[in-house]
């Protein structure tokens, strides 16, 4: 830790991802493999084109700025920000700006620590935009696809009230899970649909900030805890050794592979935007009617489930925490639960196994081929006795790694042999083998019960009922 | 026969004394001779196809269409080397209505380019030169439209008007030029000049055909989030000449020739030919009175213009880049090949007008320039409004007097007489339905007076010019070169 204040602000960029077409055009919004395949003249600037906004992506941006308590504007329209780059066809990026006229202006959300403390992070604005083309540097030209150019994009702006990497990444995570729950966004980092921008200073004391760094660009959650520890870091040691004037006004870009930040333009090379209102988007009055009745169609939230899991389910903070965390581990939860699985169950189903799973292997909900079904399925023939748990763990990673319906692995010759005549006889071989054993036991070596259990399993390639197993054995011992 | 109006032509296609097919020919044929006397073309459309004549006034009759209009599979320029091999892959909406009406074009006409300027002398394909007197421009932008219809190529062309760019050539060619209401025709497919100004039009040789015309392009469009609803609107049938109990205003601090010390002998025809008409339309019935407005609002005119359209412009255009489209840029990186691409594309004026309008739009000199000029917009706009809520338009001249010569002998103008030449400007500004009609000659060159009235009252303006067109004599007239 430094011993230097820190403050940090944040914007986090989130593509929509849940509009049928972009935020001024009738192109299709989705991922496609197939470059360049979802574009209409307006994405590509051709002269002539106007601008339509989208009523869709203007909804979702007030469902977004109520949930974090922002004041929605009287009116709506758009600015232009104009500057020159491949990736941006028309010259100019819609946008909103001041902050007082855009979508959201101030507001606040809560976010809960992992040690269950809370904090509270106030918004400068939240923004509607139109994404740029996307653009790839090879080693002696770029190309450019512009299917990602006129996406739908949020973003939220911060004011400087963060002091650590663990809270701007809590509430970045916080955030993203609202995304989803909203169904605004999938909010997959991986599909570079959440970027984020970081500003950050130190100084001696809560007072007065230090210079100001900003770092572009930064794609991961993880990227962005790196990116700060390292320039408080970086800022920190030019301030031990008396050389905090090499601190300056400046952008600078997180570089994944050397894990440090570097220098992309001083404050004096800052861009001039000259913004002004895009005059083909009329400024239009946005019903309060309709904004209410946003309001009121809030989908439920990540904390307002939290709170539902504790309290109704009985589930520990911990649990709770994992399950919200991501919007479609919280919808298998409760499929699950509505399947009729024990909330706890579930649960540990869900947190140890299948996010285990998921992590290992970097892999996304929609990736696993198990369906709640399928688990209610597997722990039904926990319940019948059909299987083991042990059997059914093996049963579930299979189901996973071949991606085939659990009822291949669930069969007659691997089953639970719950018969009572057979685990007897089984039983009554063993006893008559160790006869040294009963005899210890009998004397009051009472953990050799153990032992008999383990001789069955062995016998039985592990498929005996245990409860059956151990009845029979105390009613043969005691 | 191109000489003859909408109506006379369609009752000749309609009883068969005319194919569209001759039609076509002639005006192609037309075309070609323009094109060699006054090179009023960018695009001559020689394999045009006639269409079947239906009830539609427009249908089997050729147009040309100003070279700003994106047309699909024709060349579209807007008279730049930016775009001198552009081909649309769409068109633009007011195109599609008038060729789904089955008008057919037969010409792309050249303009200044991108419509930023006044002269006709600012195309890539080089000047276009007035109908009247070869020496002369037609003004502009849209000056291969003016020169066309008014040499007879066909009766109507499309034209744009950020500034003046339909009523000012009109008035210099003697002929009609209309811009309706913002927003009443969609601008999906115009290449942007200034957005929050840009008009499209017509240039006709009557009231009546401007009507037609405007009447097939107009219409609400999704694509145009500025266009609105004129379904319960129709001009042509607006066209009573009936305008008991209205009332009109000119001004006095630009129409009264004593604010002009040193003027002119041309200027003094132009004013006093304007206060004839104004007598004669009084005569007529229509009640006319002379208003007044602050001189120091006019003479911001042509400031404010230059201020909004000029930074309009700078980010319009900023998608010309060479990139994916135009001709592509030589240099090592993007920023060069943007920049090769630029330089080489665009002429010495519009370079110019980029760098006002950059420079307006700078974040410190924004306030003290872009913003006082949307202040004094509005001011000026409220002023006019003010006019409308007791007079149903204002009446004033065109310029200050016929055609100027090419060889630029600018400095012969009068004092004072900026804000006479661009009042036209204050039409854009609050997007006010606006007409020029041609009002007289001056030693056998045009001479024109504009109508200009509130927003969305169209039909009122339209009918209040064509009772005026039919108090005078320059209905239908095509040019004639003067000696």
């Amino acid at each position: 830790m430094s011993k230097y204040y820190v403050t940090i602000g944040l914007e986090m960029h989130c593509e929509g991802s849940q509009t049928n077409s972009k935020v001024f055009s009738p192109a299709i919004n989705g991922y496609s493999d197939l470059a360049n395949s979802n574009v209409v003249a307006i994405d590509m600037g051709f002269p002539g084109i106007l601008p339509v906004v989208n009523k869709e992506a203007v909804r979702q941006a007030i469902m977004m700025a109520s949930v974090l308590h922002a004041r929605i504007p009287e009116y709506m329209y758009f600015e232009r920000k104009n500057y020159y780059y491949p990736d941006l066809p028309k010259g100019y990026q819609l946008t909103q700006n001041p902050p007082e006229e855009c979508v959201g202006n101030g507001g606040y959300i809560d976010i809960e620590r992992e040690d269950g403390t809370t904090f509270r992070v106030d918004i400068d604005n939240l923004h509607l935009e139109e994404d740029a083309a996307q653009m790839e540097h090879l080693y002696d030209t770029s190309i450019i696809n512009y299917n990602r150019a006129g996406v739908p994009l949020f973003e939220l702006v911060t004011t400087p009230c963060l002091h650590s990497a663990d809270d701007a990444v809590a509430f970045l995570e916080y955030v993203r899970a609202i995304y989803q729950y909203c169904n605004i966004s999938e909010a997959d980092s991986k599909k570079g649909q959440v970027r984020c921008d970081v500003n950050i200073s130190i100084s001696e004391d809560d007072k007065k900030l230090g210079t100001k760094v900003e770092i572009k660009n930064v794609n991961s959650f993880s990227g962005v805890r790196d990116a700060i520890n390292y320039e408080i870091k970086r800022q920190s040691s030019l301030k031990d050794q008396g050389r905090y004037e090499e601190v300056v006004q400046e952008t600078r870009r997180w570089d994944e592979e050397s894990g440090t930040t570097i220098t992309m333009r001083s404050k004096a090379d800052a861009l001039d935007y000259k913004y002004f209102v895009e005059p083909n988007i009329p400024k239009y009055k946005i019903d309060p009617k309709w904004i209410e009745d946003i309001q009121n169609n809030i989908p439920e939230l990540p904390y307002e489930r939290k709170e539902k899991y504790l309290n109704e389910l009985g589930l520990s903070s911990y649990d709770a925490t994992i399950l919200i965390k991501d919007k479609s581990i919280s919808d298998y939860f409760e499929e699950c639960l509505k399947l009729g699985i024990d909330a706890k169950e579930a649960t540990n189903w869900i947190t140890v196994n299948i996010v285990g799973y998921m992590n290992k292997n970097d892999l996304s909900l929609s990736e696993i081929f198990l369906t709640p079904n399928m688990l209610k399925f597997i722990l039904d023939n926990i319940n019948n006795g059909t299987i083991s748990s042990k059997q059914a763990k093996e049963v579930f990673f299979k189901v996973l790694e071949e991606k085939k319906e659990p009822s291949n692995y669930i069969s007659k010759e691997n089953a639970q042999i719950s018969d009572e005549n057979e685990l007897e006889n089984i039983i009554d071989t063993i006893l008559l083998n160790n006869p040294n054993q009963i005899e210890q036991y009998k004397s009051g070596k009472t953990n050799l019960f153990d032992f008999f259990v383990g001789q069955v399993m062995k016998e039985t390639r592990g498929k005996a009922n245990p409860i059956i197993t151990k009845e029979l054995l105390h009613k043969k011992l005691d | 026969m191109m000489n003859k109006s909408i109506e006379e032509l369609h009752e000749l296609l309609k009883n068969k004394k005319i194919t569209s097919k001759e039609l076509i020919d002639e005006s192609l044929k037309l075309s070609h001779e323009v094109q060699d006397k006054y090179n009023a073309f960018v695009t001559i459309l020689d394999n045009a196809k006639e269409v079947e004549v239906t009830d539609n006034l427009l249908s089997g009759i050729p147009f040309g269409v100003k070279d700003n209009y994106s047309t699909k599979g024709v060349l579209s320029t807007g008279s730049s080397n930016t775009l001198k091999d552009y081909i649309p892959f769409f068109d633009a909406t007011a195109y599609e209505n008038l060729v789904n009406a089955g008008a057919i074009m037969v010409n792309k006409t050249a303009m200044d380019e991108f419509g930023m300027g006044g002269t006709g002398t600012t195309c890539h394909t080089g000047i276009v030169r007035n109908p009247w007197d070869p020496t002369r421009m037609c003004a502009g932008s849209s000056a291969g439209s003016a020169c066309a219809v008014a040499a007879g190529v066909y009766p109507y062309a499309t034209g744009s008007d950020t500034g003046d760019s339909i009523r000012k050539p009109a008035a210099y060619c003697g002929i009609v030029g209309y811009k309706p209401t913002y927003g009443m025709i969609s601008r999906y497919g115009l290449f942007a000049f200034a957005s929050s100004l840009d008009h499209l039009g017509v240039l006709t040789r009557s009231v009546k055909d401007a009507a037609i015309v405007v009447d097939n392009m107009k219409g609400i469009d999704k694509r145009d989030m500025t266009s609105w609803d004129s379904s319960n609107i129709n001009l042509t049938n607006s066209l009573t000449g009936n305008t008991n109990g209205k009332k009109l205003c000119y001004i006095k601090e630009l129409c009264n020739i004593n604010n002009y010390p040193n003027a002119s002998d041309e200027l003094k025809k132009h004013l006093c030919n304007f206060m004839d008409k104004i007598k004669l339309i009084k005569d007529n019935g229509i009640l006319v009175e002379e208003v007044s407005v602050d001189q120091t609002l006019l003479n911001a005119i042509a400031s404010t213009y230059v201020i909004i359209s000029c930074a309009e412009a700078t980010s319009n255009m900023s998608n010309l880049t060479g990139l994916s489209f135009g001709p592509r840029g030589e240099g090592n990186n993007y920023i060069d090949v943007i920049k090769d691409h630029r330089t080489k594309g665009f002429s010495p004026l519009i370079k110019r007008r980029f760098v006002i309008g950059s420079y307006v739009l700078q974040k410190e000199n924004q306030e003290r320039y872009f913003k006082n000029a949307q202040r004094v917009r509005r001011l000026l706009v409220d002023e006019w409004k003010k006019l409308f809520e007791k007079y149903d338009a204002v009446i004033l001249p065109v310029g200050t007097g016929v055609a100027k010569k090419l060889d630029g002998d600018a400095d012969m103008l009068s004092e004072g007489t900026t804000a006479l030449e661009e009042h036209l400007q204050v039409g854009n500004f609050g997007g006010f339905p606006s007409i020029t009609i041609p009002d007289g000659f001056i030693d056998g060159l045009p001479v024109a007076l504009n109508i200009t009235g509130n927003c969305y009252d169209d039909a009122n303006v339209l009918n209040i010019a064509y009772k005026i067109e039919s108090l005078m004599d320059y209905k239908n007239q095509i040019a004639k070169e003067v000696k």
